[in-house]
């Protein structure tokens, strides 16, 4: 079984809760654990909050966020794709970007820790930016293959 | 994001209770630095996290933050009560180091 959705939203910090709590229902389908539905919701959040704080700015109400999310289901293992794009200012060295505690907002408390909690929390990370026309952050999570089954609280749908 | 206060022999415990994301941080951060000035005389300062429901990096920048503020008046600061994803965002971004967890 495999289900698909695509979002686009406005790129506004009232939609962080919003777009985080979407993709962890898509995901209920799978019949994730509390810790994997919070790692996604986490995940999530980082990567739209960067679209809102980062890519676009002070332009960020003019702007949108795309996400796209696909399941795939094989017996007991689930896999949630998700896909974040923002057609803002882009990244100059992703490698620079994704390193622990680097930010460029240092003033406004961030704390650098977004793409590194990003690649913690999810089993498969990939980040695409060209200056100036954007960025693209692909997160995978598998559902249901690392915990023990008799510690799982189940969510229900 | 609610902040709940109250001071016991010199120590202040400040709860967080909510979600902590960029966008509901503005007004907890303007909330604890208010209670920061306010008991600039306090001992230590335990920020109880038991009622959060949800944090992402946000809360780092948060909390190290409000550790800076409380550090400027001579303030120790704890955190209390994570719940398991939050500790695991605590851990990896040494929060801890600063505010150990008690
Ligand atoms: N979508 C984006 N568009 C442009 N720049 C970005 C984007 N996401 C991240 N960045 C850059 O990468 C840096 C690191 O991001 P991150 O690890 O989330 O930390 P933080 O958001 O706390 O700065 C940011 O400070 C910013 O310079
Ligand atoms: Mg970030």
């Amino acid at each position: 079984m495999e289900n698909y959705m695509k979002l686009e939203l406005l790129a506004v910090g009232e939609n962080e809760a919003f777009a985080r709590s979407a993709v962890a229902v898509f995901a209920l389908s799978l019949n994730p654990s509390l810790s994997e539905l919070s790692d996604i919701k986490t995940a999530v959040s980082e990567a739209v909050t960067n679209c809102i704080v980062h890519a676009y700015g002070k332009e960020a109400g003019e702007n949108r966020i795309f996400i796209e999310c696909k399941t795939e289901k094989q017996g007991a293992v689930g896999v949630l794709h998700i896909k974040i794009t923002d057609h803002g200012c882009g990244i100059e060295d992703i490698d620079v970007a994704m390193s622990p505690f680097y930010t460029t907002l240092a003033e406004e408390e961030r704390s650098g820790m977004g793409f590194t909690i990003m690649q913690t929390f999810m089993d498969g990370f990939a980040l695409k930016s060209e200056k100036g026309k954007g960025t693209e952050v692909r997160m995978r999570k598998s559902i249901g293959v690392s915990e023990n089954e008799t510690e799982r609280e189940r969510v229900n749908a | 994001m609610e902040i709940n206060a109250n001071c016991k022999n010199e120590v202040l415990y400040i709860a967080l209770v909510g979600e902590i994301d960029e966008h509901n941080a503005t007004e907890a951060r303007r909330k604890a630095d208010k209670l920061a000035d306010d008991f600039a005389r306090s001992k230590s300062a335990v920020f109880d996290l038991q009622g959060v429901s949800f944090m992402d990096s946000t809360a780092i920048g948060f909390l190290i933050g409000r550790y800076k503020k409380f550090n400027r008046y001579g303030v120790r600061t704890y955190l209390t009560n994570p719940s398991q994803s939050a500790d695991k965002i605590l851990s990896m971004s040494g929060v801890y180091n600063l505010m150990p967890r008690i």
